[in-house]
């Protein structure tokens, strides 16, 4: 059947009103007599709150809320969920948010946040992961600074039989790459508006990218849905009656137009926020991130270690691969366990390779979390791989573009973690880029394709 | 409080404002003209720009104060009511906004580019947006956007 | 002394969350004139949701892609979605919204099937229109069919779809599982310039060669590719959060100190599309957000390589890096 819509170049259906400046994110859309909300973040990396007294700051004229820890009902969220809303005693990174102020003017609000009373006895923070991994490093959290996924420190892929690998292979190559961590840096910075409706009801203007999570994210933190915080003792529930006798649907988050994401808006930055200040002053409240909060304290691609040891053939076939890969997290989980699985079960690259034994790590640092970026776990696994993939034919005398050749996957190929493939087509990209490059492949690739293998699955 | 008086896409204002309020406050938060966007409040990102009497400025380190009498343009008034300019056309057939957020910014870059030079090169288009950040596009489709509002102008004027 | 080389990088995308369980749902309901509402929970960060799953909306239902209009701006108003990420969207809820357009055109054809005194496997729907096959002469409009069905039938004409790649648990041993819906391939080609006096690297060349199973906007796919390329740009040659790893000192706090691409920095970017078809997808379509992002750091780094003989193993290969890897030759 012919497709009439599907293929066409249709315009964008929000382009013209993204030209004419009609689009309204989240920050365009203003209400009167709303609230300017300010957040008093830690000045230091690891520490334990010792005082802390807002009783000056409530004092002064035109500050309509202030709030702390105690105002959150269940003081948890995110993936797992292990992140406080605001501290309630332990400081596990600088600029993590310990008060909430919602006044009627950014001045009265700064003016507020110097009124506070705050002292933090410092505690030794840990920055490298590497080191963050030693045994007598200090601990980020009480529970280590190595997260579990269930029994083990790590996941992992175990393919085929490595240790035959290794052997058989004529050359053994190893390196470790390093990926930095990157900050999504879209245009957008993170802002959220809380406003009340009639019937103590609540609509949350968001910058989210998943606003149905997020939404009952909220509903957790404000013990609407349950919380599935058990076993993170360092999260209370103290019994705060901020949005009590709310029920499912009270609350409306809207969005839908992000101004850029890339990851970086997968993680509730602010509206768990506002939505407090606003049920408890009774007024809309926003908060809008400065460009120096969102480049400090949003979520970022964590920090990689990656090593990679490659048993190949002299003819340039991979038979066995070994990787080992670290993941800085940042002090909160978030993302980052789903961000190290996807990087462990795709640590082979595009190539079939029959041995594999592959171990990831996510290890807690005293930073903000980091989290989901454009690539996600991909990323600095492709990185690793491709750069790898040049230093074993260079090491071979091979020419890189057959070595990839020999090694890609074909249909009808399994992953290390098992799946059979279909769709392949790197054999046939491969083999147009050439042309479009000028670069002319002997004949025998250019008869190749992504056909399965034969026989004999190499 | 001081007495600003401007005009903003042909419509005069009177408003009082604080000494240290920027330009893009005065749009955004008084006006309520919300094309301007405050990307970072720190000159770095072009997203607040706007035309001063015809002249491209980052209204987030404008002071407000500093524009009196002035004409300010933002998108909401490139064309005339009911129409679309032909800047603002092509960004929209050229696919040269994404997510939107910088484009109210660089269709303004591209007006004053175009003011001076109406026949750009890629060459000269990529140096009269240089000030503008975007995170999505990549800037070739906008650079294709600006050369073919380029082409339009030249023979709608012709 | 000014060096040129060539480096190439390539490798695999897959489409949804990591381990499945991330589910999307639609709602289509025809409209009295003729036209459609799209509801979704997705959102549109630029990637161009909306366009692309009111395409695929108005393709099962023979409309204009004018025809539809979309609604996602509301989180109690609009079925489940697991968010925009995952280079899911596409994929997840475009099986969604083309599983909910085919109930609610399935609605028109029962409808309209007692109007003509059809079959409804007999009718296909065309312009507007609802056709018995082979007959030009005999069909109703949609319009007419809605108001059949509003006025006379008791009949709602909306449809539901929800698609979701079932949650796959890994074995902690093994880490057996089938983690992906399905995955997209990427070749990408660089040519670079690298300065050794200075250290500094100019990409001359890029071109991206990536497999979209079916470009259902091709443009788009072209934006996707280009962004995607320029922040991958941007990870090879400048961008770094923690510049003085580990210490967290001296961390960027403005556009300038982490300096992302600006038109300055980019060569003209070749995106190149390839389909081959997903057996799965929306009209064989794929993943196509993330995996652009990858392959220009690893490009450049072979590129690198090529020109002046050294390997960096670490990003971004600033020119403090290229230097010192010349030094230690
Ligand atoms: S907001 Fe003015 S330059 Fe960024
Ligand atoms: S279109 Fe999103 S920043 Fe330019």
């Amino acid at each position: 059947m012919t497709l009439k819509v599907v293929g066409q170049n249709v315009l964008r259906y929000d382009g013209l009103a993204h030209v004419t400046g009609e689009t309204h994110f989240a920050d365009d859309v203003i209400i009167p007599g709303t609230l300017t909300v300010k957040v008093l973040r830690s000045p230091v990396s690891k520490g334990k709150i010792m005082n802390l007294d807002i009783r000056a700051a409530m004092s002064v004229p035109g500050v309509a809320s202030v709030i702390t820890a105690d105002d959150v009902p269940c003081n948890g969220y995110g993936h797992i969920p292990d992140q406080p809303v605001l501290v309630e005693e332990m400081v596990r990174y600088k600029g993590e948010p310990i008060v909430a102020v919602a006044a009627v003017d950014e001045d009265t609000a700064i003016e507020a946040l110097e009124k506070i009373q705050l002292g933090i006895e410092e505690e030794e923070p840990v920055f490298d992961h590497i080191q963050a991994m030693m045994p007598d490093a200090p601990k980020v959290r009480p529970e280590g600074n190595i997260h579990m996924f269930g029994k083990y420190p790590f996941r992992q892929v175990k393919f085929g039989d490595i240790d035959a690998g290794f052997r058989e292979a004529d050359v053994i190559i190893e390196n470790t790459y390093r990926h930095p961590s990157l900050e999504h840096a879209q245009l957008e910075p993170m802002v959220s508006q809380a406003v009340p409706e009639a019937g103590g009801k609540l609509t949350v203007y968001t910058v989210s990218q998943a606003p149905h999570f997020h939404l009952e994210e909220l509903y957790g933190i404000l013990k609407v849905k349950k919380n599935n915080v058990s076993g993170k003792h360092w999260i209370t529930e103290k019994g705060s009656r901020t949005g009590q006798g709310l029920e499912f649907g009270d609350i409306n988050f809207i969005g839908g137009t992000v101004g850029g994401g890339f990851g970086g808006k997968n993680d509730m930055h602010a509206d768990h926020i506002t939505a407090l200040l606003a049920l408890k002053s009774g007024q809309p409240c926003k908060w809008r991130w400065t460009r120096e909060e969102d480049l400090l304290y949003s979520t970022y691609r964590g920090c990689w270690y990656i090593t990679i040891k490659d048993g190949v053939k002299k003819d340039g076939r991979i038979v066995a691969r070994k990787i080992k890969t670290i993941r800085e997290s940042g002090a909160y989980a978030s993302s980052n366990p789903h961000v190290v699985e996807h990087n462990i079960f795709n640590s082979t690259g595009p190539y079939f390779i029959p041995n594999v034994h592959s171990r990831g790590y996510c290890v807690y640092t005293n930073k903000p979390p980091a989290s989901s970026m454009r690539g996600f776990g991909l990323t600095p696994s492709t990185f690793a791989t491709e750069v790898q993939a040049n230093k074993i034919a260079s090491e071979l005398s091979m020419d890189p573009w057959e070595f990839r050749f020999k090694n890609v996957y074909r249909n009808g190929d399994l992953t290390s973690t098992g799946s059979k493939l279909d769709s392949v087509a790197l054999i046939e990209m491969m083999q147009t880029l050439a042309e479009k490059t000028g670069v002319t492949l002997p004949d025998r690739l250019k008869q190749m394709s992504s056909a399965k293998r034969g026989g004999n699955s190499i | 409080m001081h007495l600003l008086k401007l005009t903003v896409n042909g419509q005069n204002y009177e408003i009082t404002v604080q000494l240290k309020t920027t330009l893009l406050e005065v749009l955004r938060d008084k006006l309520q003209i919300t094309s301007p966007k405050a990307g970072c409040n720190q000159g770095d990102c072009g997203t607040c720009s706007v035309l001063v009497d015809s002249i491209l400025v980052k209204s987030c380190l404008t002071n407000s104060l500093s524009v009196q009498g002035k004409k300010i343009i933002t998108v909401e008034g490139l064309a005339k009511p009911g129409e679309v300019h032909p800047l603002q056309q092509a960004f929209h057939e050229n696919y040269g906004a994404q997510c939107g957020f910088c484009t109210p910014g660089m269709i303004l870059a591209a007006k004053a580019l175009l003011d001076k030079n109406p026949n750009p090169t890629r060459e000269d288009v990529k140096v009269g947006l240089s000030g503008n950040l975007c995170r999505c596009t990549g800037y070739t489709k906008i650079i294709d956007s600006v050369i073919a509002a380029s082409e339009k102008m030249v023979t709608v004027t012709d | 002394m000014k060096n040129r080389g060539t480096g190439i990088a390539i490798g695999h995308y897959p489409t949804g969350q990591n381990g499945g369980g991330d589910p999307s749902q639609a709602m289509v309901k025809i409209q009295p004139d003729g036209s459609a509402v799209l509801t979704v929970g997705s959102c549109d960060l630029g990637q161009g949701c909306k366009t692309i799953l009111a395409q695929m909306a108005a393709e099962v239902l023979g409309m204009e892609y004018e025809q539809v209009k979309v609604i996602n701006h509301s989180v109690d108003n609009t079925p489940m979605s697991s968010g925009s990420y995952a280079s899911r969207v596409t994929y997840v809820d475009g099986k969604a919204t083309v599983e909910a357009a085919e109930n609610a055109r399935e609605i028109l054809f029962q409808v309209a099937g007692e109007i003509l005194e059809a079959s409804p496997s007999d009718l296909i729907i065309e312009n507007g229109k609802v056709f018995v096959k082979g007959d030009r002469k005999r069909f109703k409009t949609i319009s007419k069919i809605v108001e059949v069905a509003t006025y006379e039938k008791h009949k709602q004409v909306v449809g539901l779809g929800h698609f979701m790649k079932d949650f796959s648990k890994p074995d902690p041993e093994t880490g057996e599982c089938d983690p992906f819906c399905t995955l997209s391939w990427g070749v990408s080609f660089a040519e670079v310039e690298v300065d050794t006096d200075t250290g500094e690297v100019e990409v001359l060349r890029f071109v991206s060669y990536y497999d979209a199973g079916k470009a259902i906007n091709p443009m788009l796919v072209e934006g996707q590719i280009q962004g995607g390329s320029v922040m991958g740009l941007g990870a090879a040659l400048m961008e770094d959060l923690h510049p003085y790893y580990p210490n967290i000192e001296h961390q960027p706090d403005n556009l300038s100190d982490y300096s992302i691409p600006t038109t300055m920095d980019i060569p003209d970017f070749e995106a190149l599309i390839y389909e081959c078809p997903s057996t799965e997808g929306p009209y064989g379509a794929k993943g196509i957000g993330e995996l652009s992002a990858n392959y220009p750091s690893p490009a450049i780094i072979n590129a690198i390589h090529d020109a002046i003989g050294v390997w960096l193993t670490e990003l971004p290969a600033s020119p403090e890096k290229v230097l010192r890897a010349l030094e230690s030759q």
